[in-house]
């Protein structure tokens, strides 16, 4: 491993000179030693964008990881719940991992770029894991975050605004895929991956074409509605997908201190992401436990009735005399496009069940007063939003 | 076509052979490999010289416990029992520890002696109730192990309010401090200091060297014996205790693997080739040597794998052999005291400053010295009239900068003999012959990793239910069919077949519960 300088104050990223230019809200906040911003000018605006035309996002804070080696393929999966011999070079897969007791310390997305070369991206840092993880396999580690400069271009115009920009090859692309062509003389990756559940791609190029990539995008995306977006956006638009994020929906298991603060994937609904038939994975010995034994917690999509958000609150079983409660919202929010009331929680089982009935306590402020409704909420099995155009392929040219 | 075992044993070291010798006596086909041509690990005697042999690793019996000689009906014969402890002096006014009494200090020292060594039996035996049994996991409801956690908080509790209250100020402490709260005498403080630390990469300041005292207290309430025909007499009633119990034992047939299929243990692959089936494999190999080595790392889960990575256990003792055509001259000491332990640790002082060097991978130029003649009692180690010295010296560092090469090991070798110069001044000219075993020595000779004898430091943080790390102290690893048995799991080493017989119960139980 080479050393690596440690930065002092807040980066830039090489999207910094665009997205200050369109900034007119100036609101930042600090992801993982980065400067993001939270909107740039309108977040009603820049969801719209997502949903009707194209988003773009600045991603490249986002946590990055270079394996390879002859044995990543072992070390990925001894890593990661989930069989990852099924993901051919071009593939990307949607992952979680664990650490001995079963309890999830990330999820996040695993690039496999070429044979035997894997990318890893998620949310929180996690090189002394992944180096503990390598003893005993003969793997390369690289902590990639600085060294690629990433966009997401999400909605149902995104795949117009990238053909237009000369981009081939993408009407083969499926879900889950990635390509490479080349974008003045570097190599631009893209994948057709995103935390939004709609049409979208997400971009990967060295950093010093990043303001280049970004004007050819803004260029090609003039008559296709194309806009930056903020993290303000993007959350709505990733809790209508039923997306999970970390210190929201899950505790990173290494970052919690008292027992049972932490979920393990059958706890989260992932339980399709845990295949026991590998011999050995972090976690399994726990996990088969609590798949003999049963969970504690089961993460649930409540559609609830009215339009108060359910920030923050409890959940019941019943309407009236409850004990106590049987879980918590984890993130909630209106859904413009979906017109819907939803929010994600974490109930105690045997409650939560799909099909089955719960009462969130919602309190909400009018003129300084505060107002307690009890809204009964319904659990629901699907993502709130999962349009067809999401898995079109070719994608339509909206 | 291969062979299939109840259970295979890997290394017939003297808990290894414990544990197959109780599995045996419960009915299971057990089979031992053992990696030498000698059973006994780094319990053998052998030959070092022409017409001379040693007690080659661990020379001195403190601790096999009452339960192993009763299960197994073993009388191991000793050629001194209960050996004083002598600190040797330059001007011959040596100190004599026996038991609870010393000699050759003032009135003070003595009674205060005398109370330190009641209390600390009192805390040794309180210690050695748990020598015995796994130590219970913590945060599982499982009713044998709260019962055994109730237990030793009940057992420290009824040492009453003050020696509770002491107890628990001791267990972390250094045995520098207690000691010089308690005694003038530097000698004596040497002796003890050296007691500490004896087998451990650790000084008298260090932390928790009042533990490790208590530990060395704790096998036999402090007695220290030497088997006749040496510590391979031991090993040899246990490997034939072993093979009575119905166990074959094959010698000379190094382990290359341990065989995980389908996410558990199937089996053991020599180094030959040869391949023998069990569900069952007990590896009185280290820990690291088993899970890192045996097994792969890959077999077993990160966080598992992490801390067995991390175990503290680099030896720091290194073992000297003297073929002697006399005994040497040491002043004031009576001939009949060549028959006890004999140590070199002026003060206190003396002992940590040896440790210095040590913890920047530097032998130590004043080493101290633990010795022994036991062809003093024994004729069948040297030739009549001719002698032996064994000898435990610290520190050599296992990690020694720049190795331990001819240099290094000369530089050593020369401290040493400087040293013991000293106090016995003809002992260069009585030498015929000599060997001397450093940490690296010991590591490729017995196969423990790093050359530490208690495969595994013995501090508070990989003690009792840390042994050998987390989640993983009552002998059953985190991989289906495999289990520990050696001195790197709950209590430690020393040649006490404990380790060895807690597994073999832990083994026994786990299959009755299934």
């Amino acid at each position: 491993m080479k050393n690596q300088p440690v930065h002092q104050g807040r980066l830039k990223t090489p999207f910094y000179s665009r997205l200050s230019q369109l900034d007119t809200v100036n609101e930042w906040h600090e992801w993982k030693g980065y400067s993001s911003a939270n909107a740039l000018y309108c977040e009603d605006m820049e969801y719209f964008a997502i949903r009707n035309a194209t988003a773009v996002f600045d991603l490249t804070p986002m946590t990055k990881y270079r394996i390879a080696g002859p044995d990543a393929l072992d070390y990925l999966n001894r890593l990661v719940t989930r069989d990852m011999a099924k993901i051919r070079p071009g593939r990307v897969a949607y992952a979680v991992w664990c650490d001995d007791q079963g309890q999830v310390i990330d999820d996040g997305t695993i690039f496999h770029l070429r044979e035997g070369e894997y990318r890893l991206c998620s949310q929180e840092r996690h090189f002394a894991w992944l180096q503990a993880a390598a003893i005993g396999f003969d793997v390369t580690l690289t902590h990639e975050t600085e060294d690629v400069a990433a966009l997401a271009v999400q909605g149902p115009t995104s795949f117009s605004v990238l053909n237009t920009m000369g981009i081939e090859g993408l009407e083969e692309l499926k879900p889950f895929g990635l390509t490479h062509c080349e974008f003045e003389g570097s190599d631009l990756m893209v994948s057709r991956t995103g935390f939004t559940a709609d049409l979208g791609y997400e971009l990967w190029i060295d950093p010093d074409k990043a303001e280049a990539l970004w004007d050819a995008l803004f260029e090609a995306g003039k008559l296709f509605g194309i806009r930056a977006i903020g993290t303000d956006a993007l959350e709505l638009a990733r809790i209508e997908a039923g997306f999970l994020a970390a210190h929201m929906e899950f505790l990173p298991a290494d970052e919690t201190v008292r027992t049972g603060r932490s979920r393990s994937p059958l706890e989260l609904g992932l339980d399709w992401l845990v295949d026991f038939k590998k011999p050995n994975f972090n976690g399994r010995r726990a996990l088969a436990e609590e798949k003999r034994n049963g969970s504690t917690w089961r993460l649930v999509k409540l559609d609830i009735e009215g339009n108060k958000p359910a920030h923050h609150s409890y959940i019941f079983g019943k309407e009236k005399g409850n004990k106590g409660e049987i879980g918590f919202i984890t993130s909630a929010a209106w859904s413009p496009v979906c017109k819907q009331n939803i929010a994600l929680g974490t109930v105690r089982t045997p409650y939560g069940k799909p099909g089955s009935s719960v009462w969130v306590e919602i309190y909400y402020q009018r003129e300084m007063h505060w107002n307690r409704k009890m809204a009964q909420a319904t659990v629901v099995d699907k993502p709130f939003w999962f349009p067809p155009r999401r898995g079109a392929t070719p994608p339509g040219p909206y | 076509m291969t062979e299939r075992y109840d259970a295979i044993v890997v290394g017939a070291g003297h808990n290894g052979l414990v544990c197959s010798a109780l599995l045996g006596k419960a009915g299971k086909n057990v089979l031992v490999l053992e990696a030498n041509e000698q059973v006994g690990g780094a319990a053998v005697t052998r030959e070092f010289a022409d017409g001379y042999s040693v007690s080659a690793c661990a020379h001195l019996l403190y601790q096999l416990q009452p339960e192993v000689r009763k299960e197994l009906e073993l009388a191991p014969t000793l050629s001194c029992e209960d050996m004083a402890t002598i600190a040797l002096a330059e001007n011959g006014k040596h100190v004599r520890l026996a038991g609870v009494s010393v000699d050759g200090v003032s009135d003070e020292d003595a009674a205060s002696y005398r109370r330190f060594r009641k209390r600390m039996t009192g805390f040794a035996n309180l210690l050695r109730k748990y020598l015995v049994k796994a130590p219970p996991r913590l945060g599982t409801r499982d009713m044998k192990d709260l019962i055994t956690l109730g237990q030793l908080g009940f057992d420290i509790r009824r040492l009453g309010k003050n020696e509770m209250r002491e107890f628990l100020r001791l267990i972390g402490m250094n045995i520098h401090d207690e000691l010089n709260e308690r005694f003038a005498n530097p000698l004596m403080k040497g002796a003890i200091s050296l007691d500490a630390v004896l087998g451990s990469h650790l000084g008298p300041r260090s932390p928790n060297t009042v533990m490790t005292y208590l530990y060395r207290l704790a096998g036999n309430a402090g007695r220290v014996g030497m088997p006749e025909g040496g510590m391979g007499s031991v090993c040899n009633e246990l490997a034939h205790a072993a093979r009575v119990a119905g166990a074959t034992i094959r010698t000379h047939m190094p382990v290359k693997r341990i065989i995980v299929e389908n996410g558990r243990v199937t089996g053991v692959e020599t180094v030959e080739g040869e391949r023998f089936d069990s569900y069952t494999v007990i590896s009185s190999a280290d820990p690291k040597r088993t899970v890192m080595e045996l097994v792969g790392a890959r077999h077993v889960e990160t966080g598992f794998a992490r801390r067995i990575h991390h175990l503290r256990s680099q030896g720091n003792a290194a073992k000297l052999h003297l073929a002697l055509d006399g005994l040497p001259m040491i002043e004031g000491l009576p001939k009949k005291d060549f028959a006890e332990r004999l140590v070199i640790a002026p003060d206190e002082h003396y002992v940590e400053r040896a440790f210095n060097p040590a913890k920047y991978g530097e032998s130590s130029p004043n080493p101290v010295v633990e010795m022994t003649f036991p062809s003093f009692r024994d004729e069948s180690f040297a030739p009549t009239g001719k002698h032996v010295l064994s000898a435990v010296v610290q520190y050599a560092p296992y990690a020694l900068k720049g190795g331990w090469n001819d240099e290094a090991r000369d530089t050593f070798y020369k401290a040493v003999i400087r040293t013991i110069a000293k106090y016995a001044p003809d002992i260069e000219q009585r030498i015929t012959a000599s060997e001397l075993l450093t940490p690296a020595d010991i590591e490729r000779e017995f196969h423990i990793t790093g050359g530490h004898w208690h495969h595994g430091e013995l501090t508070l943080d990989q003690f009792l239910f840390v042994r050998p790390v987390s989640g993983a102290a009552q002998y059953r690893m985190p991989l289906d069919g495999l289990y520990l048995c050696g001195a790197g799991t709950h209590p430690g080493g020393g040649v006490s077949g404990a380790a060895g017989r807690n597994a073999a119960r832990a083994i026994l139980r786990r299959e009755k519960a299934a």
